[in-house]
């Protein structure tokens, strides 16, 4: 276990380059999350189509960690009927409470696979989470799915 | 004449320092302000006396009990010498975030029960509508919260003494922050995340000037320099053991005797009493007063044990050795091109707390790197969210420092630092 292998090359790339980082025009629903042991802050907005779309826009600051799984969530979801984007959720919720023993599936996480050195260290966990709780939040806020799906803890 | 310190000869008492972290990386650790590791002195006080005379203290007719009371109490004189204070006038809590609350509490509780005609609580604690609680920018929040608190149990006004750009306190406004409405200045005597030593003196005599009670967070001050609480001239100190070599769970809180005499008490029970009746108690004189059940009498006995290495060195030594490292620290840091050291930039009247930004870089991440490379040091607002926020950054990394650390523990953390610049692309 070394530094690299928790800041993979798609972590670094994500923080340098967000994506999806701006307030959504017609948001339904909102979040704030806020770290307080660090200070790591994002904020989630989110809005359902009439095609049942999930769109999905952040503002942040913080740590790469926090900040690349920002970036990651929102280029994944955005543009996911909900029920999808709900299961990418939970898979990674379930990626970072796994100690490094779930072997992460690209097929449903994509960018998020890079995440799963982080599930080693318990002190960024919450790190990578804060976006998704967030994205959680804002999705009960607005009514838009999110049932008997696993909790950010 | 102080004898430096054997840097080489401490390092021999602490057995966590010769363990090695994250692949096999000798441990560096520059996180003592957050808390200081343990000499064997003080893990075998604590043991030998669960093995020899753990008891309950003050009570029970048997020989056990009168020795764990003698250590107890025995610790109590040997903590409070070490601040040249009296036995008597030092109580025992959790921590000092406690020994904080106690203090808060004295003033919201004196506040109500003088509110529901309780004529005999001392009027400095009775607080209301047009009081004031004056504190500083850079107040840990163990000595902001509380406040905040009985600001809003009882309507008094919370004010606070601002800090420059230097980290340093802005004083010009003093005489209108402290007036003839403050009731309490509250103040830490060395900040934890900018290392500023602050004039306590000169601010506990403007608190005296207009009546109001003195209160000094030591915290920061009194595992690393010599600390008279007579000469800080303030009514209440509080510190913590876990930060001077000690165990955790165990607080100071020094009071001078006419105000600790007339303090209401925090937490009530056991052992705090006087005389009890169904309908109404009477409460024992300090300290008892404010040691309400069973008390940390292992951690004291540990406490106990630390002073007596502290003392062993001489904290004049301590003090100059860590001049020496916050001198060092400040300049090496300086030297790398994108760090900022928030914090007075001299090491004049400053602590061995130094935090800093690195640009491009969130703290976290240079804190990650550094554990990498073995060096445990804290990151984030360190309970100083406000002091953050007044430097404009959202967190910070410090590195703190203390007698078993020596020159070369920076130069690891400097390599970190220059590593994570590298690898990050900054």
């Amino acid at each position: 276990m070394n530094v690299e292998s928790l800041y993979q090359e798609i972590i670094l790339d994500h923080y340098k380059n967000p994506r999806g980082k701006h307030p959504l025009a017609e948001a339904e629903g909102e979040s704030y999350q806020v770290n307080p042991t660090c200070g790591d802050e994002v904020t989630v907005q989110v809005a359902r189509d009439r095609d049942g779309h999930l769109h999905v826009g952040y503002e942040g600051q913080g740590c790469s960690i926090s900040q690349a799984s920002a970036s990651v969530m929102a280029e994944m979801v955005e543009g996911m009927d909900v029920s999808t984007a709900d299961a990418v959720r939970h898979a990674f919720v379930e990626l970072m409470h796994s100690k490094g023993a779930v072997e992460p599936d690209e097929e449903v996480l994509g960018d998020g696979v890079a995440f799963v050195g982080v599930a080693k260290y318990p002190a960024r966990i919450k790190c990578a989470l804060l976006p998704w709780m967030a994205l959680q939040d804002a999705q009960v806020k607005a009514g838009i799915g999110t049932e008997d799906q696993g909790e950010a803890r | 004449m102080t004898k430096p310190l054997d840097v080489a000869r401490i390092r021999r008492d602490f057995p966590i320092l010769q363990r090695t972290v994250r692949d096999d990386r000798p441990l560096v650790y520059l996180d003592s302000a957050a808390t200081s590791q343990k000499p064997f002195q003080v893990i075998d006080a604590e043991s030998d006396y669960y093995r020899s005379c753990n008891a309950a203290v003050h009570r029970g007719a048997h020989q056990l009990a009168e020795e764990a009371t003698d250590a107890y109490e025995g610790a109590r004189a040997k903590i409070a010498g070490f601040v040249h204070g009296r036995p008597e006038d030092l109580v025992f809590t959790k921590n000092a975030t406690e020994s904080l609350n106690l203090v808060a509490y004295a003033f919201s509780n004196g506040a109500a029960k003088a509110q529901h005609g309780d004529d005999a609580i001392d009027p400095r604690f009775v607080i209301g509508p047009g009081d004031s609680i004056v504190v500083t920018q850079m107040e840990h929040h163990a000595n902001l919260v509380p406040w905040q608190e009985v600001c809003a149990k009882t309507g008094a006004t919370l004010r606070w003494i601002g800090v420059d750009d230097d980290g340093r306190l802005d004083l010009r406004d003093l005489s209108t922050i402290i007036d003839e409405s403050t009731k309490v200045v509250s103040v830490v005597h060395q900040s934890n995340l900018l290392g500023t030593i602050n004039p306590v003196s000169e601010l506990m005599a403007h608190a005296r000037a207009v009546g109001a009670l003195g209160i000094v967070d030591a915290c920061q001050s009194i595992p690393h320099m010599p600390v008279d609480v007579n000469e800080l001239g303030a009514d209440l100190v509080a510190w913590s053991g876990h930060k001077m070599l000690g165990p955790t769970g165990i607080g100071m809180l020094w009071g001078r005797p006419e105000v600790l005499e007339a303090m209401p008490p925090f937490i009530t029970g056991g052992s705090m009493i006087e005389t009890v009746f169904m309908d109404h108690s009477t409460y024992a004189a300090p300290p008892k007063r404010f040691e309400a059940g069973t008390p940390m009498v292992a951690q004291a006995v540990g406490v106990a044990a630390a002073v007596d290495y502290l003392d062993a060195l001489g904290m004049d030594a301590v003090e100059a050795h860590e001049h020496v490292l916050t001198g060092y620290a400040l300049e090496q840091l300086r030297n790398v091109p994108g760090v900022r050291i928030i914090g007075p930039q001299d090491d004049h009247a400053r602590g061995s707390a130094v935090s800093f930004v690195v640009d491009g870089l969130h703290p976290h991440d240079v804190g990650q790197f550094l554990d990498d490379h073995g060096v445990a040091v804290r990151v984030g607002h360190h309970c100083a969210w406000p002091t953050c926020r007044r430097f404009d950054v959202p967190a910070t990394t410090r590195l703190s420092t203390y007698i078993y650390n020596d020159t070369s523990d920076i130069d690891v953390a400097v390599d970190g630092i220059r590593a994570a610049q590298k690898f990050f692309g900054v």
